[in-house]
């Protein structure tokens, strides 16, 4: 049974500690903790270039508790299957003797984007890690790009709002359905506002009997233009207009969780898609009368993915 | 702090001291530090789960309080707490 | 020992049969797939307890041997052209992380145009990246290299990443015999793999691959720029004990005939051994000529390249790969090496067998009619139609 009772994970060791430089109320480092927490067994983990890693190893300062690696932007996949291997092979000759797991961060850059190959790849092999993408939704550590997961409309500095077009144009990449049409034993979407959901999902992905993935929303104050203090609050309104429904794959069985399977099953309201986009300042230019189709295609859009989803998950 | 020189330092740039961000005080970052009105607050340990900053601090299951070397006052605690127990002061106020 | 055939594949692949490493990741390319199959055949037949990963592409090849190789797990792999192109980022970050990778590359043209064929181009685009690079010759030393790397790169007082070198085609699949040495003895002259700090040491952890400010970053590669200072003693030692088990003794330049030579040709690879025999055509004919093998392109050993072409009227630089819009890239290591000297021969380069273009005894011979005669630009090109 996994713990989620904040008394007794609050005696644990810190895996990851206070000190690193990641932007005043960033979700990511509350995403991180709460997913460190999700096991006993002795880590290793490798991270992806982005905010979370620069900022939490800043020569000579170093936020892990727990043995790390970064080496580049798209490998954390790859070289966290390095580090496996070597635990195979060495845990086969005898001089590694632990019950050890492994676990990768990369942002959606690294994930949906110049990652892509090296995850997939990692994942077909059946590489035996936990990958943990930290979706903000673009290119923070560069200056708020667009990615490939970036939503419909957001403005960035690459797509910005201006008066012809109204940020990006595109909708983001379905990375999670992505990643379970390799079939792969877990994979999941959580948020940081439901903490019990998420530590139940990464101690299930820790766990999985092979590559597990879990696709986390990690608002981003800075890059969505929203009060640092509402972080949480605008995870739970992602989830709550079903923009990023809390969802499981668990060996071809797909399920709904959390606050997704309380909309599915009637019991609290899915809210419109514009309270999602009037809460950050990234999406301000849809909601001021000149773009109002585009708020309608996104609503549609978020509507018939769910409906899609409801059909997975046989509700 | 930079001072060493290269034969002085780990090779490869491995850090060997585990946490040593501890030692990088954030705390003067932040313009608004939490107060507790430990009256209100019901240890539901809301605001240590969602800190960004490690900086509750928990001790036997309660929060007995802030870790202001690196507290960044972000707000988050204040703003989920669920009694309305934690405040967001000015700093030199 | 009993001479058997085989090619410098599949050479490569019976060493590692033989050092048994921890890890192997790698992705197929032409001209060194025969090496992943042969190995991939002795996974397969249980002849070997490696961790045997095909990754799906050779930047992830390369990032899975980092990952294996912070891990504490001796690490080989190997590619070519492309492949060494499609690694060039990962490249620096081994080096820069201090993991002794060991890695054979298949000498291959880079693209474009798409060639399979025989160049240094890949080996020498990769030459800032801090890695160990040795050339060799034939299939024997192409396994004999591959022996010898596992303990320079995984020195105590080096532990850089290392390439060893071997022609596409002309060396990778040319049958040639070539005397391999008893498994035991192999096992014995690498050793136990030992590590300086290991990720899954959980007890002690250790961050690597962080980030630098311009605060650390240049002493960190400074390290490196020490580190590489320890490789030419290193391997003059390692060298020597590989000639007391083999009874083959090699250097890193090997001179062919230089004692009383007035001119000589310097190349790397397959090319320095038909010099060989050139050399020995031109001495019957009563010529002082010589050549000389270079072996250890990085560290290049400068200070010993001059003392060998001290007081020679007239030396050629073979180069098989160009740097456009400059020479060949070993033609200005050596003019540098030499600018100090007192008594300097001229000095001239010849580019030459780019994209796998034979090189024939009447060229060579003809770059060492241009010494004795004085001829030939600063930077000529051999055998292309122009």
């Amino acid at each position: 049974m996994t713990v989620t009772n904040l008394k007794l994970l609050s005696e644990q060791e810190d895996k990851y500690v206070e000190g690193h430089r990641l932007c005043a109320g960033c979700a990511e480092p509350i995403i991180a903790r709460q997913i460190l927490m999700a096991t006993d067994k002795p880590i290793v983990v490798s991270n992806a270039t982005g905010c979370f890693e620069v900022s939490s190893s800043i020569y000579p300062f170093t936020s892990w508790n727990v043995p790390w690696i970064h080496s580049a932007f798209e490998n954390a996949a790859p070289t966290i299957g390095g580090v496996e291997a070597a635990y195979l092979a060495l845990k086969r000759k005898g001089k590694v003797t632990a019950d050890m797991r492994f676990i990768s961060f990369g942002g959606d850059g690294a994930t949906y984007d110049i990652g892509f190959q090296a995850i997939s790849g990692a994942i077909e092999r059946g590489s035996h890690f936990l990958y943990v993408c930290l979706n903000n939704e673009a290119y923070m550590n560069t200056g708020i790009q667009r990615s490939g997961a970036t939503g419909r409309g957001a403005s960035t500095t690459t797509c910005p709002a201006g008066t012809c077009v109204p940020g990006k144009r595109e909708f983001p990449k379905d990375m999670t359905k992505i990643i379970i049409a390799h079939d792969l034993p877990y994979a999941a979407q959580g948020s940081p506002h439901n903490y019990k959901d998420l530590i139940e999902k990464a101690a299930k992905g820790f766990e999985a009997d092979g590559p597990a993935f879990l696709n986390v929303i990690s608002p981003c104050p800075r890059g969505w233009r929203h009060d640092p203090s509402k972080t949480i609050e605008i995870a739970k309104l992602a989830v709550d207009t079903c923009i990023w429904p809390l969802y499981e794959f668990e060996r071809g069985t797909w399920r709904l969780t959390g606050d997704s399977l309380r909309i599915a099953e009637g019991a609290k309201p899915k809210l419109p898609i514009v309270d999602w986009l009037k809460s950050q300042g990234r999406f301000s230019h849809l909601t001021k009368g000149k773009w109002e189709d585009v708020v309608q295609e996104i609503q549609a859009n978020v509507d018939s993915k769910w409906q899609e989803l409801l059909k997975l998950c046989k509700t | 702090m930079a001072g060493e020189k290269a034969e002085e330092l780990p090779e490869g740039g491995m850090i060997l001291v585990a946490g040593s961000s501890k030692n990088y005080n954030t705390g003067d970052w932040r313009s608004k530090r939490p107060e507790c009105d430990a009256e209100k607050c019901t240890n539901c340990l809301m605001c240590w789960v969602y800190c960004p900053d490690n900086s509750i601090i928990v001790k036997g299951g309660k929060r007995v309080g802030f870790k202001l070397t690196h507290c960044k006052g972000c707000g988050i605690c204040a703003n989920q707490c669920p009694t309305k127990a934690i405040k967001m002061v000015e700093e030199g106020a | 020992m009993v001479r058997i055939a085989m090619n410098g594949d599949q050479v490569v692949a019976l060493s590692w049969k033989q050092i048994d490493p921890d890890v192997v990741a790698a992705y197929p390319i032409t001209p060194q797939t025969i090496i992943v199959e042969a190995f991939s055949d002795y996974v397969a037949d249980g002849l070997v307890n490696t961790e045997y990963v095909c990754a799906e592409s050779e930047h992830s090849a390369m990032s899975l041997c980092i990952g294996a190789s912070a891990a504490g797990a001796r690490t080989a792999t190997a590619t070519a052209s492309a492949g060494l192109a499609f690694m060039w980022e990962v490249l620096y970050v081994a080096s820069g992380m201090r993991l002794p990778i060991v890695m054979v590359v298949a000498n291959r043209a880079l693209s474009g145009p798409i060639n399979i064929h025989c160049d240094h181009s890949d080996a020498m685009g990769a030459r800032d990246a801090g890695w160990i690079q040795l050339f060799g010759e034939n299939v024997q030393e192409a396994y004999d290299n591959s022996i010898m790397a596992f303990r320079v790169a995984e020195h105590m007082d080096i532990r850089l990443p290392m390439m060893t070198c071997l022609d596409g085609f002309i060396v990778t699949h040319s049958l040639e015999s070539f005397e391999p040495l008893p498994d035991e003895v192999v096992k014995k002259f690498v050793g136990e793999f030992k590590w300086k700090r290991s990720l899954l040491d959980y007890k002690n952890p250790t961050t690597m691959g962080p980030f630098d400010w311009t605060d650390y970053y240049f002493e960190h590669k400074y390290q490196q720029v020490e580190a590489m200072r320890h490789v030419t003693p290193v391997l003059n030692q390692v060298q020597e004990e590989f000639a007391k088990i083999s009874g083959r003794k090699y250097d890193i330049i090997e001179p062919y005939r230089m004692d009383d030579a007035d001119y000589a040709v310097i190349a790397m690879g397959s090319t320095a051994g038909t010099l060989k025999e050139i050399v020995d055509e031109m001495r019957a004919e009563g010529k002082k000529v010589g050549s000389i093998k270079l072996r250890l392109f990085r560290p290049f050993p400068g200070a010993e390249m001059a003392k060998l072409l001290q007081g020679l009227k007239g030396v050629a630089v073979l180069d098989r790969a160009i740097s456009i819009g400059s020479t060949g890239p070993l033609f200005p290591e050596v003019r540098s090496a030499l600018y100090d000297s007192k008594e300097r021969p001229r000095l001239i380069n010849y580019v030459y067998g780019l994209g796998g273009r034979d090189i024939k005894p009447e060229e060579l011979k003809h770059v060492y009619k241009q010494l004795i005669y004085k001829e030939g630009e600063t930077l000529n090109f051999l055998g292309v139609r122009a």
